[in-house]
């Protein structure tokens, strides 16, 4: 191929020299710093404490950022001695502190409020770690990054002995601290586990004890591992084969039940959070289905889900709207049914457009059914803006179910059909059809494949999915407006299955619980969630582009199409030499 | 066979109807969806004349509204086109990188507003103004291309779109952080504000301002692109990368100018857009970035007088569309429907004519 730009990069690559690349690397993080500061990001951080009184979560974040620095430097081994290793640790993280210094000076001698909201004394104030005359604190940010970024250079030179204990407990105690509100009132609700609460914990977070506590312990855990590891494994490696997969199986029955009578424990408020994960979980499950599987990247997914909840919310409501009164349990299937349908009559038109263009054909075609919604031309049968009311809550043998946690049983048991459902379809031969047309559409139709056929199964099943989720979705909330159907839900849901892996069932619980889970919990990232989505989705694309929990197909794939760039990369470096 | 080669030409209805059988369901979906939309359009449109609800003085607003509006999408959809016919990919983000623009330029014309500039000096003000839109743009859409585009160039796969779409996240949710998410009032100056008479109609000043400096940058574009080594140098790799690339092109350069170009022009095009709807906010971008690509569909994607014909073209139907197309029908508060419009627009046209209006004239030519 003449054309190859790759190389350039390359070869850009290859001249760097350690210096350039310290310069370079500290000034990247100070970049991330910078963009952190002036979007926001590090005050926001700054209202959440990790350990009370001691540690934010935004002094957390620059800290490692500074740390990365020389972390960074250090990993590429460019210096080989450790003295020098260790000035450009200190001086990446100095310059990785520089430019929020710098902002810092700025803020402290102009007031840019009126263009930059984010850049107010608050932030002034935690840039310069509240010292008055900005200029100490300015030093003292300059100090810290050549402290962390040395311990960041010397980081990598430990042993892993050392290493890993440390660093074990250091993540221990952030997620601790950061999950509080997860951990606390599991902890606070029974008798027996309350005084390690109150060992751990105050009301407000993680206490210094605390963290001294969980940090030692992790610690001790993690060498007490590494030391016996080789003896646990050669004993486990023994075993019988048979033996040893009981034993995995049971781990992970272990681990599911946990999860499963989890809820339970924790409260209302994780019950709602885990309703909703549950929710873009089934829907994730459904677009899977369409993009992961069949190819057909549709940005009109919303649709369907709200073709699920007003068909339920027609036929539940007490409203003026309502076309009858059945129960949830009649309601339901009706609406999978009509989602279904909905699905296949919405695939009809856009049967013959490909790839970048059916995205943006169904983008199109998703707007039109939330214009129409919204439209007062419509309003006499779905209500306009003003949404439907009064849709009441799904119940079992006289037993309401009304408490968050009930409705995430019921999510549950719809995901866990739904999953059964795609696990197979994906293996059948319908899965291996679609799987044939996402590769290549042209061949797979040689092959015999009826594509109307196939593509409108993948269509009307996704979109089945999806309806079931709505269907939940109007019971939760009890009423439902053309608002909750925006756009945003459906790059939300693509944006999960990206980052769990397209095609990959597990993945898409993995990609709700990181993408939905932790935003709902932490409500600080909430306010920057789609920030975040955004870099998660640019990162996953780039440096994991099989997700998080990759499916074993495009495990294969991956390895295969390795080797081609590979091949294809190595040819025009050799032209260039020549 | 030999009755058919011997029927000629005639025999094609003939072979029409022997193929019914072959006619599926989707098929007539698709008729009846074409039909559908005729016969709104139609019967709309003679319903709305027979009601005369309308005057002429209000149709001329709404096709000189459409006309503007139209200039805009026309310079934003140059930015999809180009982009596309160099490297086959849409470049989703485009419509945020518009907003970044317009958003910057914003805290600039205001100080403009503020300090009596803009009204005093309209020419330099606005020169300043656009400048600063279209260094912003290039910068943003010169990252977007080295994180989002390049490292997939050689890849056929949704990578570059999906990573665009998170691209679209970020810098809307950057703007979002960094400027407040609250909506801001453009500037809108005296000279701006008035009235002028046009064939003895009278519209607002500020349409054929947009107008006149829409139609100037794509004059401009189009003598880079026509005359200049650049633009044929762009031409040449749009037609033929290998042979381009044989023939001592840089492609990394020609792309990246070609994306700079772009941005340049919805630079212009999105601090246009705040002049016409007054106001600007993180999410500005979205709706132009949508309907400009529609315009671009339109026009025959890859074609760059196609753009801005199509941006034209899409500008006056969605303008003139509610009102002759849905009140004849007795739709109730057509003006709501004016984004569907364009998305059924855009929709149309990718089912029944992907190549777009010039498409295939295009494709003629080359081959």
């Amino acid at each position: 191929m003449a054309f190859e730009l790759v190389a350039a990069s390359r070869a850009e690559d290859a001249k760097t020299t350690p210096w350039r690349h310290v310069i370079r690397t500290g000034l990247a993080l100070g970049g991330v710093n910078l963009f952190m500061a002036v979007v926001g990001i590090l005050l926001a951080f700054q209202s959440r404490p990790i350990i009370v009184d001691t540690l934010t979560l935004g002094y957390a974040t620059l800290g490692l950022t500074l740390f990365a620095a020389g972390l960074l430097v250090a990993r590429r081994g460019l210096f080989g001695h450790r003295d020098p290793t260790l000035v450009g640790g200190v001086v990446a993280g100095i310059l990785a502190a520089a430019l929020p210094a710098l902002l810092a000076a700025v803020i402290s001698l102009v007031d840019l409020r009126s263009v930059f909201v984010a850049l107010n004394p608050p932030l002034l104030a935690m840039l310069t770690f509240g010292q008055q005359p900005a200029l100490l604190g300015i030093a003292c940010l300059l100090v810290l990054g050549a402290a962390l970024g040395g311990a960041g250079a010397l980081f990598p030179l430990l042993g892993d002995r050392i290493r890993r204990p440390l660093a074990g407990g250091l993540i221990a105690v952030g997620l601790a601290g950061m999950l509080q509100e997860l951990i606390r009132p599991i902890l606070a609700n029974s008798r027996v586990t309350k005084p390690v609460h109150d060992l751990l914990y105050t009301w407000s977070g993680l206490t210094l004890r605390g963290a001294v506590i969980i940090f030692l312990a992790v610690a001790l855990a993690v060498l007490l591992w590494d030391l016996n590891r080789r003896r646990i494994e050669t004993a486990v490696g023994h075993l019988k084969p048979q033996t040893q997969r009981r034993i995995r199986w049971s781990y992970m029955g272990a681990a599911a039940l946990l999860v499963a009578l989890f809820p339970l424990f924790a409260g209302n408020f994780i019950g709602q959070v885990l309703l909703i994960v549950g929710l873009f979980t089934l829907m994730g499950m459904g677009l899977n289905i369409e993009v992961g599987l069949a190819g057909l990247l549709d940005l009109g997914f919303v649709a369907f889900y709200a073709v699920g909840a007003y068909t339920t919310a027609l036929l539940m409501a007490d409203s003026p709207y309502a076309l009858a009164q059945l129960s949830f349990w009649q309601a339901m299937p009706i609406a999978v049914l009509v989602s279904l349908i909905v699905g296949v009559i919405f695939g009809i038109p856009v049967l013959k457009i490909r790839g970048d263009y059916l995205a943006v054909a169904t983008l199109a075609l998703g707007e039109i059914v939330r214009v129409i919604v919204l439209s007062d031309a419509a309003a006499p049968l779905l209500a306009g803006s003003s949404g439907i009311l009064q849709i009441p809550r799904p119940e079992i043998g006289g037993l309401v179910l009304s408490t968050p946690v009930s409705l995430f049983y019921l999510t549950l048991a719809a995901s866990l059909v739904a999953a059964y459902v795609a696990w197979r379809l994906g293996g059948s031969r319908l899965g291996r059809a679609w799987m044939a047309i996402r590769d290549d559409e042209d061949v797979a139709e040689a092959l015999g494949i009826n594509l109307i056929q196939v593509k409108l199964l993948a269509y009307g099943i996704g979109a089945a999915f999806a309806g079931l989720a709505g269907s939940i979705f109007a019971v939760m909330l009890g009423s439902i407006y053309p608002h909750s159907f925006q756009l945003i839900i459906s790059i939300n849901i693509l944006a999960l299955i990206i980052v769990g892996g397209l095609g990959s069932l597990p993945g898409v619980a993995v990609g709700a619980a990181v993408l939905i889970g932790l935003p709902e919990m932490l409500r600080e990232f909430g306010e920057f969630r789609y920030l975040f989505y955004g870099l998660a989705i640019i990162a996953v694309m780039r440096l994991k582009p099989a997700g998080l929990w990759p499916s074993a197909a495009k495990l294969r794939e991956l390895e295969t199409d390795a080797e081609d760039v590979a091949v294809h990369q190595r040819a025009p470096v050799a032209e260039r030499s020549s | 066979m030999a009755a058919e080669s011997l029927g000629g030409r005639r025999s094609a209805w003939a072979r029409r109807l022997r193929n019914l059988h072959r006619i599926t369901y989707v098929d007539v979906v698709l008729l009846l969806l074409r039909l559908g939309v005729v016969a709104v359009v139609v019967g709309g449109t003679i319903g709305t004349l027979l009601k005369g609800t309308y005057t002429a003085a209000q149709w001329f607003d709404l096709f000189m509204f459409g006309l503007t509006i139209g200039g805009v999408y026309g310079l934003i959809a140059l930015g999809y086109t180009m982009v596309y016919g160099i490297l086959r990919l849409i470049n989703f983000a485009h419509g945020d990188i518009t907003m970044t623009g317009a958003f910057s330029a914003f805290f600039l014309a205001r100080s403009f507003d503020n300090s009596g500039f803009l009204d005093a000096h309209p020419f330099l003000a606005m020169a300043g103004i656009l400048l600063v839109s279209m260094t912003v743009c290039t910068i943003t859409a010169l990252i977007v291309e080295r994180i989002c585009y390049r490292p997939f160039r050689h890849v056929a796969t949704l990578a570059p779109l999906i990573c665009a779409i998170g691209a679209s996240f970020v810098l809307q949710h950057t703007f979002r952080g960094m400027f407040g998410s609250s909506v801001r009032s453009y500037p809108d100056p005296d000279w701006m504000g008035g009235r002028i008479d046009l064939l003895g109609f009278s519209v607002p000043t500020v349409q054929p301002i947009v107008i006149g400096t829409a139609l100037i940058a794509m004059l401009v574009l189009y003598v880079i692109v026509q005359k200049t080594r650049m633009g044929m140098a762009m031409r040449a790799l749009s037609e033929d990368r290998d042979a381009a690339a044989l023939m001592g092109i840089d492609a990394n350069k020609v792309i990246l100018f070609t994306f700079v170009l772009g941005a340049c022009m919805a630079g212009i095009g999105g601090v246009l857009y705040c002049f016409v709807y007054k106001q600007i906010y993180f999410f500005t971008g979205f709706l132009p970035g949508i309907k400009a690509f529609s315009a671009a569909v339109l026009g025959g994607i890859g074609n760059i007088p196609g753009a801005m014909i199509g941006g034209v073209l899409l500008g006056v139907v969605e303008s003139v569309g509610p009102a002759l197309f849905l009140d004849g029908v007795g739709i109730p508060a057509p003006y709501q429907m004016r984004d569907l419009i364009a998305f059924t627009v855009l929709l149309m046209v990718l089912i029944f004519r992907p190549q777009g209006l010039f498409g295939e004239a295009l494709t003629r030519k080359r081959a």
